[in-house]
């Protein structure tokens, strides 16, 4: 601040507020630049599924149960891309915006509730459309040949998407943000291991694979295989595991979340 | 009491509790449209708890809240365009760009200020592209407050807007809310600093442990009366003085050789105390006539014991 006469504003009252699907568009927008821009967030979204994907699809170092290996590679990692977006990032970024007075302070502009969350479940749909499309496109330089309806892959998607969502901000809204941090990274390794991503489910027994069957990773993976890897038509149990998991973390996200 | 529409805010008997403790006791008072109004008091007053309730973050126990003659809680997606918040802190991601989240608060309203001009005007133009947890204290502040205006709201409630502040900085966010009340714009701020309160505010409220125990203009508050001090060697006969001084003044030392007489300080009652100090061979040090400031006030409402 200098001694330089400060210029003038109009701070005459003119208040008002644009309709609501601008203020959600705007509010996106900046949300995914903020997502992209964050180092920590791409190396959970991009990174570590490039290099799952030409680690394990490049050489055979995992024993993965068939000869087509980007075949059962691909559909894992994109499994992995939606809960690595739609859970770990979301519980962690809004996580921290609770703590630090963020979605307080979101509050008392004229941005709805309602319109802050669906401004993240759209940041979350383009930063998973970045990811398929890397993905896929990797995979596809390694040889892959994807077959299937692209509607149940789509269906497949949306439904791991609000599953993962519930969850993440059930968890963002209800503990402490280190918590949370803690929390969604050991999700994410867990899952990663245990949920057919990259590593078989039938290498488990048989008991304890048909209860890691019923865990939204596993049943998000093994639809996405069904379809692109086997061509099924409708992959009936994954669906009706993903929708089970999507209505109870909604209903609990949307019961117990605090916003401060 | 005076029909909504002439308040920015109107509060009566309001109470909040958290579990036993009171934090809001009874409060009533009101700020008037077009003016500014300080909430002072010392820590644990209750003053955030009083502005959040107003911002619709909190519910009340008991009594009414009308904010531009609306219900905080209920009529709150009315109220959030005409409003503007700063809280005590934080409220900005830590990654965001000063510049950028200005901007996208600045895209919810329809005639925004340009968010470039206010940045320029609270000296914030240099960090346009720093991320917030980089700023320093003073300038997420500033920051800070930038978001509340940008708006263009009838009413702001500023939750300790200069706490943290170099005096250059305080002094041109003082400067900025002149402008805001000369533009017709309500403000009700909460403070710590008394001579921000009585620089700044049409109306001053001093609450302690959740009640008021004063309010009016500050120059009501302070009152005309003046006091004179000086400092001299310790253990002065001050009865001998006060027998020489008119009735009804009064006359102590704290600290040790710290002096204060209270009463009609006029030409005559000064000319006694140095007449009086003279033939005792007392040289009266750091003589001077003053008024009581609100800190004065303030100090002998709320008691000088520390508050956590």
């Amino acid at each position: 601040m200098t001694a330089a006469p400060a210029p003038r504003l109009d701070l005459a009252p003119a208040p008002g507020a644009v309709p609501a699907a601008r203020m959600v568009l705007a509010q996106t927008g900046y949300e995914v630049r903020s997502t992209l821009r964050n180092g920590e967030q791409l190396l959970l979204t991009l990174i570590i599924p490039v290099v799952l994907l030409l680690l394990f699809g490049g050489t055979s170092l995992l024993d993965l149960g068939t000869g087509d290996r980007i075949g059962f590679l691909a559909p894992g990692v994109l499994a992995l891309a939606v809960l690595s977006t739609a859970f770990t990032g979301q519980a962690i970024g809004t996580g921290f915006e609770r703590r630090y007075g963020v979605l307080k302070r979101l509050g008392a502009t004229p941005l709805p509730r309602g319109g802050l969350i669906a401004a993240k479940t759209l940041t979350v749909i383009v930063v998973e459309i970045v990811q398929a499309v890397v993905i896929c496109a990797v995979s596809l330089a390694m040889g892959w040949h994807p077959h299937g309806d692209p509607a149940s892959v789509v269906a497949l998607l949306l439904l791991g998407t609000a599953a993962f969502s519930g969850f993440g901000l059930l968890m963002a809204g209800t503990l402490r943000a280190e918590a949370t941090l803690a929390a969604a990274n050991l999700v994410y390794i867990l899952l990663l291991a245990v949920g057919g991503v990259v590593f078989p489910l039938d290498k488990f027994p048989s008991g304890i694979r048909a209860a890691l069957e019923l865990l939204p990773i596993s049943a998000l993976s093994d639809g996405l295989r069904q379809v692109l890897q086997d061509g099924a038509a409708f992959p009936g149990k994954p669906l009706l595991v993903l929708t089970v998991w999507a209505v109870a973390g909604l209903v609990l996200a949307a019961r117990f979340f605090k916003w401060e | 009491m005076a029909p909504p529409e002439d308040s920015a805010v109107e509060i009566d008997g309001l109470v909040k509790r958290y579990g036993t403790a009171t934090a809001v006791d009874g409060l009533s008072f009101r700020a008037a449209r077009g003016a500014v109004t300080a909430l002072l008091g010392p820590n644990g007053a209750g003053k955030t708890t009083t502005i959040e309730i107003c911002e619709g973050f909190r519910r009340a126990d008991a009594g009414s809240v009308r904010v531009l003659g609306l219900d905080p809680a209920g009529d709150a997606a009315a109220l959030k365009p005409r409003v503007g918040v700063m809280p005590q802190s934080g409220g900005v991601p830590g990654t965001a760009r000063a510049a950028e989240f200005l901007r996208l608060i600045a895209s919810f309203h329809t005639t925004p200020l340009d968010p470039a001009a206010l940045l320029d005007r609270l000296g914030l133009t240099e960090h346009a592209r720093t991320p917030y947890r980089r700023l320093s204290g003073g300038q997420q502040q500033r920051l800070s407050l930038a978001v509340a205006l940008v708006g263009r709201p009838e009413l702001v409630f500023l939750d300790e807007p200069t706490t943290g502040l170099d005096p250059q900085a305080r002094h041109s966010v003082w400067e900025l809310i002149a402008e805001l009340r000369a533009a017709g714009v309500s403000v009700l701020l909460t403070t710590h600093y008394m001579d921000e309160a009585e620089h700044l505010a049409d109306q001053v409220v001093i609450v302690d442990h959740g009640r008021i125990v004063a309010e009016g203009a500050p120059a009501d508050l302070t009152g005309a009366e003046r006091q004179l001090r000086f400092r001299a060697r310790p253990g002065l006969g001050l009865e001998e003085l006060l027998s020489a001084l008119p009735v009804g003044s009064t006359a102590k030392e704290s600290p040790a050789g710290h002096y204060l007489i209270e009463g009609n300080v006029d030409p005559g009652l000064l000319a006694t105390v140095t007449a009086w100090c003279a033939s005792h061979g007392v040289l009266a040090d750091d003589l001077r006539i003053e008024r009581r400031t609100l800190e004065d006030v303030f100090l002998e409402l709320t008691g000088r014991e520390l508050r956590s």
